[in-house]
This record gives C-alpha cells, sequence and structure tokens, in this order.
C-alpha cells in the first residue's frame, strides 16, 4: 500500500505536526526561555524570585500533598467501581454512564458544586446540624481552617476525577482479564484479595501505568477547583502561576512556575515508567 | 440519608426473593452509595442554582427541592456578559472540534493504515503531549498572540484547545479506522474508487459514529478548560473564564447558577455519546 506513494502518510500527519510544532513545542521552549532568561540573556533571576516568594513553599506543599492524597484514593474507587461492574449484567450500561458523568464536568464546576454543600449554610452543616454534631454554623473553607479547607479540596478533586481513572482502568484493564484465570486460582483456592493482587493487578498494570500518569500529571494542574473553594486562601502552584501573570502581570515568574510544575509532571511520568515497566508495546 | 434511601431501595430490587444474599445485597449498596456520591452533589448544586437568593439563607437545609424555580436560573441568564460569554464558550468548543477533526482525523487514518519511517517519532510527539500540563503552555503564548491579533480572541482560545484535543483525536481515531476492515477498502479500489473516492463513500461512513464521538470529546475538553481561556482572554472570555474572574464579587446562587451553566451541556453530551465512550477510551488509553 505504501510502495507506490511514500509520501501519503506525511501529507497526512503534517498538518498536526506544523500545529503540534507552532502550539505544543515552540511555546514549550518559550515557556522554559522565559523562565530562565532575564531581559534577553540566560538567568535565574526568575526562579529566585519565585523561590522567595512568601506563597512558594506553601503552594509546592499544598500541590504535593493533594496530589498524594488525592491520587490513591481516585485508583483505590476507580478499582473497586471497576470490580464491582464486572460482577453485574442487567443495568452495567447505566451504572457506568453516571459513574463518568464527571468527566465532562469541570473543575471549577466540581469546585462550585461541593461549595453549595460546603458554605456556611449548606446542606454539610445542616446535616450535621441535624444530627447534633454542631450547635451553630461552621466555616469549612476560611483560611483559619486550614485542614477543613484541605480536605474540602480533596473530596472535590476526588469526586471530579476519579471518573477518568474509571475509564482508562476499566477499559483498558479489568475487562480483559480473562474468566479462566480467575476460575483457576480460585480452584486452587484462592481467596478474592490474593486473586485481585496476583492476577487483575498484575494485569492491569499497563492501565494502572497511564492512569496514573493521566491523573498524576492532571493532579499538579489542580487550580480552579482550589479558587472555587478557598479563593487565595489554598495557594497552589498554577493558581500562582496565574497570579504572577494576571495580577501581578509578571509574565517570567508565571514562566518559572510553570517549568517547575512540567519538571514535576514529567519526574512523575518518568518515575511511573520506571516503577511499572510495562511491555513497551502495550505503553499508551 | 439519601444514600441509605438509595441503597435499600436498590438492595430491594436485587433481591426479589425472600432468601437475602448478603454479598449480593453488599454489591448492590456498594453500587448505589458510589451512584449516590456522584448524583446527589450534582443534585444539590442544581438546588443551589434554582433556589435563588433566599435559598442560600435557608437554615437548616433539608435538601428537598422546595421553593425552587427557574426564575433565578433566567436573572443569571440576564447579567451582563453570562450569555456572551456562553456563547463564546460555544465559539471556542466549535472552533477546537472543527480544528481537531480536521487536523487529527487524517492523523489518525495515517497511523492506522499505513507503516512509515518516522511513525513511532510522531506518536510520540503525540503521546509526549500527555506528559505536559499543556493548558500552562498558555503563558507565553500571550505575547505571541497579541502580536498575531489573536489575544482575546476565540479564535485563540480554540486553538490552544486544539492543542489539548488534537493528540487525542489522532490517538482515537487511528483506533476507529483500525476497525474498519482494510479489505472493504481494498475491494473499493479494485472496483476502481480512487482512493479519496474510497475513503469518503467506503470508510467515513463506517467511521463516522466514532469520529462523531471524538468531536464530542473535544468539545467537552474544550468547554471545560478554565486556566488557558482565563489567561489568553479580558474582554472576550468563554464562560469558564468569566465564572473565574467574577467569582470572587458574585453572590453564592450565582456561583451555584454558573457552575449549573457549566455542568448541564457536558452532561448531556456525554450522555449522548455513552455508548461509544467505552469503545473511544478503550482505543485511547492503549
Amino acid at each position: 500500500m505504501t510502495q507506490n506513494r511514500p509520501w501519503i502518510p506525511y501529507l497526512l500527519i503534517l498538518p498536526s505536526v506544523v500545529f503540534l510544532g507552532l502550539l505544543f513545542i515552540m511555546p514549550l521552549v518559550q515557556t522554559i526561555w522565559l523562565a530562565v532568561s532575564d531581559d534577553g540573556a540566560p538567568s535565574l533571576a526568575n526562579m529566585q524570585r519565585m523561590v522567595s516568594d512568601i506563597n512558594f513553599m506553601q503552594s509546592v506543599r499544598n500541590t504535593f500533598l493533594l496530589t498524594i492524597v488525592v491520587v490513591p484514593v481516585q485508583i483505590a474507587i476507580a478499582l473497586a467501581m471497576g470490580t464491582m461492574v464486572a460482577k453485574i449484567g442487567r443495568g452495567r450500561e447505566t451504572i457506568l454512564w453516571i459513574w463518568t458523568i464527571p468527566l465532562g464536568i469541570s473543575d471549577l464546576a466540581a469546585g462550585l458544586v461541593w461549595l453549595s454543600i460546603l458554605q456556611n449554610t449548606g446542606y454539610f452543616n445542616s446535616l450535621l446540624f441535624s444530627l447534633g454534631v454542631i450547635s451553630r454554623q461552621a466555616s469549612w473553607l476560611s483560611y483559619q481552617t486550614p485542614v477543613a479547607l484541605f480536605i474540602a479540596i480533596a473530596v472535590a478533586e476526588i469526586w471530579r476525577g476519579t471518573a477518568i481513572v474509571v475509564m482508562v482502568i476499566i477499559v483498558a484493564g479489568l475487562n480483559q482479564v480473562p474468566k479462566e484465570f480467575k476460575e483457576a486460582a480460585e480452584i486452587f483456592g484462592a481467596g478474592p484479595w490474593t486473586r485481585f493482587r496476583k492476577i487483575t493487578l498484575p494485569l492491569i498494570r499497563p492501565a494502572l501505568q497511564s492512569a496514573l500518569i493521566l491523573r498524576t500529571v492532571l493532579a499538579f494542574e489542580v487550580f480552579a477547583v482550589v479558587y472555587a473553594l478557598g479563593g487565595r486562601n489554598f495557594p497552589v502552584l498554577v493558581g500562582e502561576a496565574y497570579n504572577w501573570q494576571n495580577q501581578n502581570q509578571n509574565y517570567s515568574v508565571a514562566a518559572a512556575y510553570a517549568v517547575l510544575i512540567m519538571v514535576i509532571s514529567l519526574a512523575a511520568t518518568l518515575v511511573y515508567l520506571k516503577a511499572f515497566k510495562v511491555d513497551p508495546e502495550r505503553l499508551p | 440519608m439519601n444514600m441509605q434511601a438509595i441503597s435499600s431501595e436498590a438492595a430491594a430490587t436485587a433481591n426479589p426473593a425472600s432468601f437475602v444474599s448478603s454479598r449480593r445485597w453488599l454489591l448492590w449498596s456498594g453500587i448505589a452509595a458510589l451512584c449516590a456520591w456522584v448524583l446527589v452533589p450534582i443534585y444539590l448544586v442544581a438546588l443551589g442554582a434554582l433556589g435563588g437568593r433566599q435559598g442560600v439563607y435557608i437554615w437548616p437545609k433539608t435538601g428537598l427541592p422546595t421553593g425552587i424555580s427557574l426564575e433565578p436560573f433566567i436573572l443569571f441568564l440576564q447579567t451582563e456578559g453570562v450569555v456572551r460569554s456562553f456563547l463564546n464558550s460555544l465559539g471556542a468548543a466549535g472552533i477546537t472540534v472543527a480544528l481537531s477533526i480536521l487536523l487529527g482525523v487524517p492523523a489518525g487514518y495515517a497511523l492506522a493504515r499505513y507503516n512509515f519511517p518516522g511513525k513511532d517519532s510522531y506518536r510520540l510527539l503525540v503521546l509526549l503531549t500527555r506528559a505536559f500540563p499543556l493548558a500552562i503552555l498558555a503563558l507565553p503564548l500571550t505575547v505571541s498572540f497579541i502580536r498575531l491579533g489573536l489575544y482575546d480572541t476565540i479564535v485563540g482560545v480554540g486553538l490552544i484547545h486544539t492543542v489539548l484535543a488534537l493528540p487525542f483525536a489522532a490517538l482515537v481515531t487511528q483506533g476507529i479506522f483500525l476497525g474498519v476492515p482494510k479489505e472493504l477498502e481494498e475491494a473499493a479500489w479494485v472496483f476502481g474508487c480512487t482512493r479519496i473516492q474510497a475513503f469518503f463513500k467506503v470508510v467515513a461512513p463506517l467511521a463516522l459514529p466514532g469520529i462523531v464521538a471524538t468531536a464530542v470529546f473535544a468539545f467537552v475538553i474544550s468547554w471545560n478548560e478554565v486556566f488557558a481561556a482565563s489567561v489568553l482572554t479580558v474582554r472576550n472570555r468563554t464562560l469558564t473564564a468569566y465564572l473565574l474572574t467574577v467569582l470572587s464579587e458574585s453572590p453564592m446562587h450565582y456561583r451555584f447558577a454558573g457552575g449549573l451553566m457549566l455542568i448541564l451541556p457536558s452532561v448531556v453530551f456525554i450522555f449522548a455519546v455513552r455508548r461509544y465512550l467505552f469503545a473511544i477510551w478503550g482505543i485511547s488509553s492503549k
């Protein structure tokens, strides 16, 4: 098929290569250059300004903490969802649809959804009140309650982001685990937990890997959900980049934050690739 | 409260016989609880959006749909900037869909049907986009977009959103074309179709549902994107960018109305393509 006109595939991919070159590779290089230069000369001034900023350490810590808490919970819930849905016949499609609704929900909307629940006169306080746990409205989202605010943001992120993991894990993984494997294990006396650990988990490793990469990169990008729930009470990396760009009009420090986020994302990706070491043929 | 009600109901329907299998019951209550976990918050924000100013201060709340009407939501729609930003969001999403399909489908076809030197590098380029927080690349683009006259325009936002959607479209359409038997296409050639005719007459109709679903996903990606849209616009804001900037000075019920407005279209769209959802994701994550 390719012998007589070898240029056809190149013609077909050319537009997207040009596009990605102009709007992915070029801005990437520009961002890096903006971050490590000052007035056109290489310099670490922007990095220093970023690091010495009052919110820097806090935003690094917050972003990491959020990622470390949110991603494993998402994976766990998604695995639970996947295992459950595999056991039912009728109604499977509907239930999967419900579980994947958050796929279509932006992080801003997710933040607003949980704001309606967690604001002072919201449903969560109402529930606690009617159970007699609190006697008056408690606030969960102020700077005075950093732990509660952190939990609130984590819950909203878990609520929204689990769907994508469900998709990746179920579709690419759980569905492809042959029934015979499980039956054989059962015959040899393996319990459900052992079966899950020794058979399902190794077989869905590639899917798990791509889900982890996807979710972790997205988790480091967390921004709007934080802003909707806590305003500027809870600094995160992308939020700081946004503030430097929009409020302070300092593109270079914003770029420094962007580079930091990229480096962290890339490092996380590499760690996952190394830690999982799957057959390259099955990589996403 | 809600969760318990739903789970006991589900358990009851799952076990019509008097013998109650406890494992079955556990399974269905787990499923019901997780369904409630997804649905109840959406229901509650809808209540907030339709409850208006008074609704926000009702205390304690019951979670029942009392005192709601469409009026507060319509008032929200009449607020200056809302309809305009809604239309802007539609515009940006439209551009994203058009571009990512136009650029992504040929690439997907090439990946599916041809083996060529450089194919792996191309795939790597596409996959590389996944390891980067793409929206952040909007930061340096402000400068070039100002120079090109694309800053603060819907086209500019559509362009950056296409960067997010294009890799996805290329990979997904590759899978879709792999699912269309090559033999059908070759048969069309034998019967005298040119390559282009064969593509449009034989392959395209078979691949169409998948391509439509890909387009819907591109729409949702653009519709939901907050960061790049906020950085690249000032007056021509998309809905997400608009909501983000007015967030701190809006009353609570407006925020909820905004949240509901963001959620509704994409949920409807996802529902419309739910049959292809898994097929597509299965493909894109391979």
